[in-house]
């Protein structure tokens, strides 16, 4: 198989994807939000739980390719007890990364950053974005309370 | 039928995509035009592109002639009885639509039905929808079988004198399930109901004759056909499109225009409001042309022997499943799919990373996704270039995409 592809499909996706991490609904979560992608049918359901301008908790439920449920699975790791602020402003990063622009890089994006690769094929941008543009609509507002 | 002269017909096909020779399996989304398509438009616009209808001056009457050369070829393609009864438009969604529109608006009440199947397209759906919401007429579906076919009994069951509109595809563009319509007309027609067909999967690959299937609207699109895109047809009986009204007001479709009034063109012009399509008219008359030379019952027996092919090969791998009727006889040349633990789109990528293009996602079919129990899947179409080479790579692609989830895990 080509190498484009072992850039898309890295290990650590793979392995987000066989095990996502903060899977499921938070009941008495502050925050609900759906979304879907219409032109392919991934959806995601994400809940999540502020409290005093800080992500204390994060989770997802969703239908969708490797890449898609990765890619939400790293998103709510990444922004669990991060302050409002610190998650929108890595949705900004990773919306520049899939664009292929320059982006914020002392940030560490831990995992994230196997995600790089979709950016080579355009057809899988919006499976990477979904999730981030969930948690983008959920939280914009919230910054200053 | 010889393969590989029609292959050297379309250009596009000689190609190489991620380092490999392409492998077009996504006809039923649109297919590929033969050259002769290719220059009849270029032929249209170097030579004689002009307005039709209009002009006293040479270059006019040659597009004019060209334009309604083009409706004669479509009328005698689905076997229509005049050419008044054949309205371009600008494919099967706007073809639906005109119908919904203009029929179905002002012949339908509170308490009529519109009854429908799981299987429709959302062009074949959400019109219908729409009517329902305008009219308070309720919208219905036929049950479907578990195989994804319908049962004569079951459309009995369902129409009612109280039906007014049977709206169903004679193709199914997922399941690949070819329906009974002409005796769904039958049904239909017994209970004083007319009967709308999506001919947008079928036209492209079955021999078309709407006086025998005795619909009473027919819808099609150009570029599943080898035609261009933005060229489809609408098809009806005379005296239902003489009693519609037009939904599109302007040039070319009056007849007089006063200051407070204005009458209508003839059939069919007076569905035709604006500057028509007029390359595209012509680009679909070549593609008619192109495929009375191959003959559609050729391209129907050579489709039908790569179905039978492809899921007899498909069916042996492992983890796969394939949606739709198992017997050959009952479908057309696609099949959709799954292949277990991999999403449809992981699927696609991999496939395309081969030179494969196939389809994956929900197929406008949202519905459908759902009897299936689904949320997307992948679909393989098949048109007259296609081997069974091509199959063997599909199949040997699906192998190879299946090992690379389970190694990269």
């Amino acid at each position: 198989m080509s190498s484009n592809l072992d850039a898309l499909y890295r290990r650590v996706i793979m392995d987000h994807y066989k095990k996502p991490r903060n899977r499921g609904v938070l009941e008495d979560g502050s925050h609900t939000i759906n979304m879907n992608n219409p032109t392919c049918g991934d959806r995601i359901h994400l809940t999540f739980n502020v409290k005093d301008g800080i992500v204390e908790d994060a989770k997802f439920e969703g239908e969708g390719c490797s890449i898609s449920m990765s890619s939400a699975s790293m998103m709510t790791e990444a922004i669990k007890g991060k302050k409002v602020e610190e998650a929108l402003k890595l949705a900004k990063i990773f919306s520049d990364m899939m664009l292929g622009k320059e982006y914020d890089d002392e940030v560490d994006l831990g995992d994230i950053e196997a995600l790089q690769g979709v950016a080579k094929f355009p057809a899988r941008i919006k499976c990477a974005t979904l999730a981030w543009k969930a948690m983008e609509k959920g939280l914009k507002g919230e910054e200053h309370e | 039928m010889n393969i590989t002269d029609i292959r050297k017909q379309f250009p596009i096909l000689d190609q190489e995509v991620n380092g490999k020779p392409l492998v077009y399996l996504d006809s039923s989304a649109t297919s590929q035009k033969p050259i002769q398509v290719i220059e009849t438009l270029e032929k249209y616009y170097r030579e004689y592109n002009s307005n039709v209808h209009r002009g006293v001056h040479t270059l006019g009457t040659k597009a004019t002639d060209a334009y309604e050369g083009a409706r004669e070829k479509v009328r005698k393609f689905i076997n229509a009885k005049s050419t008044q009864e054949v309205i371009f438009t600008r494919g099967t969604t706007t073809s639906l639509n005109l119908v919904a529109s203009s029929y179905a608006a002002n012949n339908l009440k509170e308490g009529d039905e519109i009854i429908i199947t799981y299987m429709e397209h959302h062009s074949n759906l959400i019109p219908w929808q729409q009517v329902a919401k305008n009219t308070g007429a309720q919208l219905k579906y036929f049950p479907l079988q578990t195989d994804g076919t319908l049962r004569l009994e079951d459309v009995r069951a369902s129409i009612t004198p109280n039906t007014k509109i049977v709206a169903v595809t004679q193709v199914s563009n997922v399941l690949g399930t070819i329906n009974p319509i002409k005796e769904i007309a039958q049904i239909a027609h017994e209970n004083g109901a007319v009967i709308v067909v999506d001919g947008a999967q079928s036209a492209p690959h079955l021999e078309i004759d709407v006086q025998d299937l005795d619909c009473d609207f027919f819808a099609f699109s150009g570029h599943k056909m080898c035609g261009p895109t933005g060229i489809g047809v609408l098809y009806s009986k005379k005296h239902l499109l003489e009693n519609m009204e037009p939904i599109e007001f302007g040039g070319e479709m009056i007849d007089f225009v006063e200051l407070y009034d204005s009458t209508w063109k003839e059939l069919p012009w007076k569905f035709e409001g604006g500057t028509p399509i007029i390359a595209g008219a012509i680009g679909l008359g070549a593609a008619i042309d192109f495929l009375n030379e191959v003959g559609l019952e050729n391209i129907a027996a050579h489709e039908h022997q790569l179905a039978a092919y492809a899921l007899d090969k498909m069916s042996a791998i492992e983890g796969i499943s394939i949606y739709g009727p198992m017997d050959p006889a009952k479908r057309c040349g696609l099949v959709t799919f799954n292949l277990a633990d991999v999403h449809p789109h992981d699927v696609a990528t991999v496939l395309d990373a081969e030179g494969i293009a196939v389809r994956a996602g929900h197929h406008c079919a949202q519905p459908l996704m759902k009897w299936l129990n689904v949320s997307a899947t992948a679909r393989a179409s098949f048109y007259l270039y296609n081997t069974e080479e091509d199959i063997d790579k599909l199949v040997e692609g699906l192998v190879k995409t299946k090992e690379y989830f389970s190694d990269v895990f």
